[in-house]
């Protein structure tokens, strides 16, 4: 996804001038623009992201304190061992804000309270895709000063591994745009509730608490119980968080790794879809007041 | 004399405005009932998945830091009794940075009351109840569990416990308040301490390396809500650091934690110079 992002780069600067000149923005160029604009805007706020990496880290060293015990004390501790349950732990947190799974309630969720979603309607490009386009060039912007130093830190001091081969970290890549992508689209699924629900923030918190869990968040999916692993399973979840730190930590690789990533693309599928057939049931039961 | 006793009643005490605050908001809370029906049984479940957490744990390794799956129990009841507990009555401090931001705080210093006591009282969080409940049943399975050598003594400490866990948490959230003027944008920082402690404290501490013993023993002292007492009321002898006997020092860490929170709260507020406009 990100190759094909800036293989296109030079149409997208084509097709800007495009834009200014003739106002009909052409489809790749402008999510490309929103994505950049998310990013930027992401960018202006340094000491939340140095807030966000701190707190990810003091996280990060009790986890893997407790794990690695827990390791050492286990015989068989859902088959992880002191560098992997580390690459767990430590790939987890550095997650947690691209994928914005514990974060504040996107905007939408305020414009759809307000009735301003009606001028997203207005636009003429997909709401979907927009936000989706400007999220995931925030998501790229936390991962640099968030993720990135959250992993050089677990790294230097409770260790972890990491594959060896340039394909499991090509895979991860893609796992983890996918992963990205997948949450935000849960969220807007979510926050497209409001069109019907006055207050969200219970559903919402709902969300963030059933789903971090059944992500593997607190406990890896590979250390429930049989039942609830079945459930996770057929929930979207694990392929926000568990997927991922799977795929980039080595943990499933060759055949397995294929499927755990088809696995993901197939539930930014379903999710995307359940989104757009809401926006449309929500757009046609829109009301706003006064001009 | 009638009249100055009704003029009394009608005046109330120095706290009746502050009660009438908190009625408006608990009664605010019960309007929606749909959306407060969900938040409850969200707030359950927080209590649910973190107990789920330690849980998953304790059944995969059987002992871990020198305690068993039963003296967990104790531990997570402790602490998450305690941290949800500080969460009901200061957890709504959390909203600070926003209400910088927007400058909504400075309705708040046109009146004349202390600003500190009208945040804390201007809101009550009655869906974390619920998951106060998840701890306390918890807590209670825990003493019935355990073999605990009953007496006036262990009956103390844990009342001791939890009051001064309480303010402990309370002191943090209190910390975290007074360093929001200052962060705003990185508020999240704070989050840190609060949610890491309350995170921290439900861990054996006996298994943290010394930086992480030294941080959550001493400077932020969260072990002392959960892990020393478990350990004390277990008759078990814990790590050098952090002896049993310690366990009746907790309201001492509850008052550093307050010493750290009034000085912080008088700084912020010091720095803090109104929200324009």
């Amino acid at each position: 996804m990100r190759g094909d992002a800036e293989g296109d780069g030079r149409v997208a600067l084509a097709m800007r001038r495009c834009v200014f000149r003739r106002r009909t923005p052409s489809t790749f160029g402008v999510y490309w623009k929103l994505a950049r604009a998310g990013f930027k805007r992401q960018a202006q706020y340094k000491l939340a992201m140095f807030a966000g990496l701190f707190t990810n880290c003091v996280f990060g060293f009790v986890r893997a304190a407790v794990m690695v015990a827990a390791v050492r004390a286990a015989g068989d501790f859902g088959g992880y061992d002191e560098g992997t349950i580390g690459a767990y732990v430590w790939l987890s947190q550095a997650l947690l804000g691209a994928t914005q799974f514990m974060g504040p309630p996107i905007d939408l969720v305020d414009r759809i309270k307000s009735g301003d979603v009606a001028i997203d309607f207005l636009r003429p490009v997909d709401v979907q895709l927009s936000y989706l386009a400007t999220d995931m060039g925030r998501a790229a912007c936390t991962f640099l000063p968030r993720g990135v130093p959250s992993i050089v830190i677990g790294a230097a001091t409770f260790g972890l591994s990491m594959p060896t081969t340039p394909v499991a970290y090509l895979l991860g890549l893609i796992s983890v745009l996918l992963a990205v992508a997948l949450s935000f689209l849960c969220l807007f699924a979510v926050a497209l509730i409001g069109f019907w629900v006055v207050e969200i923030r219970g559903i919402r918190v709902l969300y963030q608490i059933v789903g971090t869990f059944l992500a593997g968040l607190f406990v890896p999916v590979h250390m429930f119980p049989d039942w609830l692993r079945t459930i996770a399973l057929a929930t979207p979840f694990p392929s926000i968080l568990q997927s991922p730190i799977d795929t980039l930590s080595g943990r499933v690789a060759g055949m397995d790794a294929l499927l755990t990533v088809a696995a993901q693309g197939f539930w930014v599928l379903v999710i995307g879809l359940l989104g757009r057939v809401l926006l449309r049931a929500g757009q046609r039961r829109l009301e706003v007041q006064g001009g | 004399m009638a009249e100055p006793d009704s003029a009394r009643i009608v005046a109330g005490t120095w706290f009746t405005p502050y009660l009438a605050v908190l009625r408006s908001r608990v009664k605010a809370q019960q309007v929606y009932r749909l959306s407060f029906a969900t938040e409850v049984f969200s707030a359950f479940l927080i209590g649910l998945v973190e107990f789920a957490e330690v849980w998953v744990i304790f059944h995969n390794v059987g002992t871990l830091g020198g305690l068993d799956t039963n003296a967990a129990l104790l531990l997570f009841g402790l602490s998450n009794t305690s941290f949800a507990l500080a969460q009901v009555l200061v957890g709504h401090l959390d909203s600070l940075p926003a209400m910088i931001r927007m400058g909504t705080l400075d309705a708040y210093h046109l009146r004349p009351q202390p600003l500190l006591l009208q945040l804390i009282t201007s809101d009550i969080s009655l869906r974390r109840l619920a998951r106060a409940a998840v701890a306390v049943i918890v807590l209670g399975v825990g003493l019935w569990r355990n073999e605990i050598d009953w007496g006036i003594a262990p009956v103390t400490l844990i009342v001791i416990t939890l009051i001064s866990g309480i303010a402990l948490f309370c002191g943090l959230f209190v910390c975290a308040a007074g360093l929001q003027f200052f962060l705003i944008d990185g508020a999240e920082l704070t989050n840190s301490f609060t949610y890491g402690g309350s995170f921290a404290a439900m861990q054996p501490a006996s298994v943290f390396p010394a930086p992480l013993k030294l941080l959550f023993g001493f400077a932020i002292p969260v072990a002392f809500t959960a892990y020393v007492p478990t350990i004390a009321l277990l008759g078990l002898p814990g790590p050098p650091l952090l002896p049993a006997w310690s366990a009746w020092l907790t309201p001492v860490a509850a008052a550093w934690v307050w010493l750290l929170a009034f000085a912080a709260w008088r700084i912020g507020t010091r720095h803090y110079q109104g929200g324009g406009g």
